[in-house]
């Protein structure tokens, strides 16, 4: 038994400590945008936050979470997907099949809170998360826009001529 | 007429599912069983305008797709081709998902469901447009048998329909019922746009499946919940072909939330529990003792030694032959010898396989990620023993394909024979990503051997490859080998013009494939053969131009004349990537061109290589001649993915194979490339406008060549063997 703050709702669930908190998220309280990928903390595509902070969700045991910390899942990260990474992410049609998105966004949305106005190197050292169809270009474009960075990123658009 | 389905603008099919499972706890009515919609509901739900259209009464359009998205954005593609035909508001556009089963009970009215090869676009634009243009026939055929007056003098915009004469206007959603009677016309009789016309198609449309990406609402097959599922964790002998001795389950069996320990086939294992976390605590638990038999023997070791006598030996499984190589090397001024490897790769898809199945005496139903619904539905009828017409499989976008999840669906097998044992309850089965990537159907081995001769003045005078490795129709497709002949896998050698040919004219030239199989299984894996034989063909070729004395550009470009679209490509990738021009200390340039898939590629890279030895990949050009650039965004964004998954290959991408089993079993072993490591991508789409070529794969073979080619030109020597992480470069 834990009881959980999740989205800002106090949840109670039957489930053994050692748990990951991961799969307690997605099995015993339905919310399944935070995906599986690895299980040992190397793709992120489990990020959520603890108090503020990226946390790798797999590697965490459900036992180790207080009911005082604050889970934020992807879907709680805002309503109506207002949030300045989630337009970023619109305007720039990042995801291809989404599946690490829901992560990537975690991960960008807490860089932006402790480094509202990052450079490529934060970006690098701070996205580090797994994306199988290689949305890396557009994800720094996004992360610099949802930064009001203007075009000081690498563009994520095609250079093209047709 | 049957309605195929609620198609509420935003509400797609999964959510329509999931979403009557969690509030009215059951009762499903899905697929083939769904009735016969009330006149109401029809109404509701639009009027099929021949088939590929469904028109709302609010003017809405919905837009059928029969292929599978897993990233490669051919729905928002295939949409983009419809609509252009259809005239209709594009801002008004939605799509739905086809199922098999509806696909089966309409005779396959949808054509083709298989997504591979990168054929989504290219194998359906005449039918899926020619299906827009009879819809909008029968709309404006509706509107003026509704005003009484000849069709040819309406005309249509953005789907309001207008008859200038008499000022009337109307649109889509006010005809749709009327023309949802007529007659459809003969889709051979309509005729398309001149795509010189477009307006939606070839433009850089968003896409239109972005939105629930964005707050974790989109439901993949491993999301979904049904009422009184349970959770299944699944794993196989380590060593393929190895069998089940035994098993002791005596502790797993008393588990919490355990309900069953089911041995899947003769080779697995499954461990069914209330959730997947206690499936998977319990199938740990579990003590297997394997029969690995004699592949418990081979590793990584025995494995090239098997592929090195294939380089060696003088038969050959396909061959092109033109004049005589082996006599024009002979009497060559200067030869040329070097001898290529490539390892096994596995797809490592985000999302890991999974099957959701319930089965009752009368219907199997099967929710999965595929890129090939209709071979899921055979998987599903053969595992069950039901008929097709019994049997459905419900549509989700994948998470990532790139081959993985086509023709072999062992997944949906072995998910059925788990289902099997709790009749009525549907059973999710997930494999761990160490089981994912234990059992895959990797890229196949090989390795290359080249031998060149040169004239005087550096020119190819003869040059003969022999390549040898495991064949992937040997695995999956052995009636395509009339004879043991294999020419797929000498992918991108190809004499024959249009898919996969080599750009080269070589005066004399001999190409072999030995096949060389082992036990590993193989398959598809993005970019399939064009990856290893494009590093193997281009690396070797700029050791040639560096044997002549000759610029790695000009020297391509002299034995290309005969080949004019793969050169402009080339030219393209060159002017764009600034060949010739200076770089910063340190960085140096490499090019590389190849064809796969219907299309011509090219690219530049420019990367250093410090003292450690450590490379860095700053920038990368490429050029892409597919014929006909539907959405050039998402053409760009298949082009920097491409990069990514080529690079992870370049870079880390390696399965080994010990004690007969896969070792590299998750990400901490199987590296992917990593944002810091993305170089800037810059897309060069020349579009030729003569041919319809692929998307998704054709510029993955581009990748490892332009970057070692560079490296090359950084360290004053190649580099034969991938990945880099095992070659000691400086
Ligand atoms: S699933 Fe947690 S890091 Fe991969
Ligand atoms: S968008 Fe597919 S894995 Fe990132």
């Amino acid at each position: 038994m834990a009881r959980l703050n999740i989205n800002g709702q106090n949840r109670d669930v039957q489930v053994a400590a050692d748990t990951p908190l991961l799969w307690v998220i997605r099995e015993q309280l339905g919310l399944t945008g935070t995906k599986y990928g690895c299980g040992v903390a190397q793709c992120g595509a489990c990020s959520v936050h603890l108090n503020g902070e990226v946390v790798r969700s797999c590697s965490m045991r459900v036992g180790d979470v207080r009911p005082t910390d604050r889970i934020v899942t992807i879907e709680g990260l805002s309503p109506n997907s207002s949030h300045p990474v989630q337009r970023a992410w619109a305007a720039l049609d990042v995801p291809q099949c989404g599946f690490c998105q829901s992560g990537q966004i975690m991960a960008a949305a807490a860089l932006l809170r402790k480094t509202p106005r990052p450079t490529d190197k934060d970006i690098d050292e701070a996205m580090t998360n797994i994306c199988r169809c290689g949305t890396y270009q557009r994800i720094r474009a996004a992360v610099h826009q949802a930064a009001g960075n203007g075009n000081s990123g690498t563009s994520g658009r095609a250079n093209r001529k047709s | 007429m049957t309605k195929i389905h609620d198609t509420t603008r935003d509400i797609s099919r999964r959510n329509f599912i999931v979403g009557s499972a969690a509030v009215a706890g059951g009762g499903l009515a899905l697929g083939l069983d769904l009735p016969l919609a009330s006149a109401q509901q029809a109404q509701n739900a639009g009027n099929e305008v021949g088939i590929w259209v469904v028109v709302k009464p609010n003017n809405d359009c919905v837009i059928r797709i029969a292929r599978s998205e897993m990233g490669q954005g051919t729905l928002t593609g295939l949409a983009q081709l419809v609509a252009e035909e259809l005239e209709c508001d594009w801002r008004r556009v939605s799509t739905e998902g086809l199922t098999p089963g509806q696909n089966l009970a309409r005779k396959r009215a949808w054509g083709d469901m298989a997504t591979g090869g990168s054929r989504g676009i290219r194998g359906s634009q005449d039918y899926v447009r020619r299906g827009g243009a009879v819809a909008r026939t029968m709309l404006l055929q509706a509107a003026a048998n509704e005003w009484k007056v000849p069709v040819e003098e309406l005309t249509v915009s953005n789907g309001t329909i207008t008859h200038a004469k008499t000022k009337r206007q109307t649109n889509y959603g006010r005809v749709a019922a009327a023309a949802a009677k007529l007659t459809p016309p003969d889709p051979k009789s309509v005729k398309l746009k001149d795509p010189k016309d477009w307006k939606v198609a070839g433009k850089p449309m968003k896409r239109l499946d972005t939105a629930d990406k964005l707050n974790g609402s989109k439901v993949y097959a491993i999301d979904i919940k049904l009422p009184g599922m349970l959770n299944a964790a699944i794993k196989d002998s380590p060593v393929y072909g190895g069998k089940l001795k035994s098993i002791d389950d005596s502790k797993a069996a008393t588990m919490p939330g355990v309900r069953k320990i089911v041995r899947v086939g003769d080779s697995g294992v499954a461990v069914v529990a209330e959730t997947w976390w206690q499936a998977k605590t319990a199938l740990d638990a579990l003590t297997i003792v394997w029969d690995e038999g004699a592949n418990g023997k081979v590793s990584s070791a025995t494995i090239a030694q098997h592929l090195e006598t294939g380089l060696t030996a003088t038969e050959t499984n396909g061959e092109r032959r033109e004049g005589d190589a082996l006599a024009a090397i002979a009497g060559a001024a200067k030869k040329i010898e070097a001898t290529y490897s490539t390892p096994f790769l596995s797809h490592a898809c985000m999302e890991v396989m999974n099957a959701t199945v319930r089965l009752t005496a009368d219907k199997a139903e099967c929710w999965t990620p595929t890129q090939n619904l209709e071979a899921s539905l055979a998987a599903l009828s053969s595992a069950s023993g039901l008929p097709l017409t019994q049997c459905e499989v419900y549509r989700h976008d994948l998470g990532g394909g790139f081959g993985r999840r086509g023709g072999t669906q062992d997944y949906v097998r072995k998910a059925v024979l788990v289902a099997k044992e709790f009749p009525g309850v549907p059973v999710k089965t997930i494999w761990s990503r160490e089981e994912d990537q234990t059992y895959d159907f990797f890229r196949p081995i090989s390795m290359c051997k080249f031998s060149a001769g040169l004239d005087e003045k550096g020119n190819l005078v003869g040059l003969h490859v022999r390549v040898s490795g495991q064949s992937i129709n040997a695995w999956l497709n052995p009636a395509a080998m009339a004879g043991g002949r294999d020419m797929r896998q000498l992918q991108g050698y190809w004499a024959e013009p249009g898919d996969a040919q080599l750009g080269y004219a070589v005066p004399n030239l001999l190409i072999e494939y030995a096949m060389r199989n082992t036990h590993v299984p193989v398959g598809p894996w993005r970019g399939v053969n064009t990856n290893q034989n494009g590093y193997y063909m281009e690396c070797f070729i700029e050791e040639l131009a560096r044997a002549a004395g000759k610029d790695s550009l000009e020297f391509r470009r002299a034995m290309m004349a005969k080949y004019p679209k793969h050169l402009a490509v080339l030219n393209a990738a060159a002017e764009r990537g600034d060949w010739g021009k200076p770089l910063p200390q340190g960085v140096h340039r490499g090019i590389a061109q190849f064809m796969g898939y219907g299309s011509y590629s090219a690219a530049t890279a420019e990367v250093s290589v410090d003292a450690q030895g450590k490379v860095k990949v700053h920038r990368m050009v490429l050029a892409l001649n597919c014929g006909h650039a539907v959405n050039p965004d998402q053409i760009a964004a298949q082009v920097e993915g491409s990069v990514a998954y080529g690079l992870s290959a370049v870079l880390y991408g390696e399965c080994p194979v010990e004690n007969g089993r896969m070792t590299s079993l998750n990400f901490d072993t199987y590296q992917i490339v990593r944002l810091a490591e993305m170089p800037k991508v810059e897309t060069v789409i020349v579009p030729t406008g003569d041919f319809w070529g692929g998307v998704g794969e054709p510029t993955i073979c581009v990748v490892a060549p332009a970057v070692i080619n560079a490296i090359q030109a950084a360290i004053g020597k190649p580099v034969r063997s991938l990945p880099l992480k095992n070659v000691k470069l400086v």
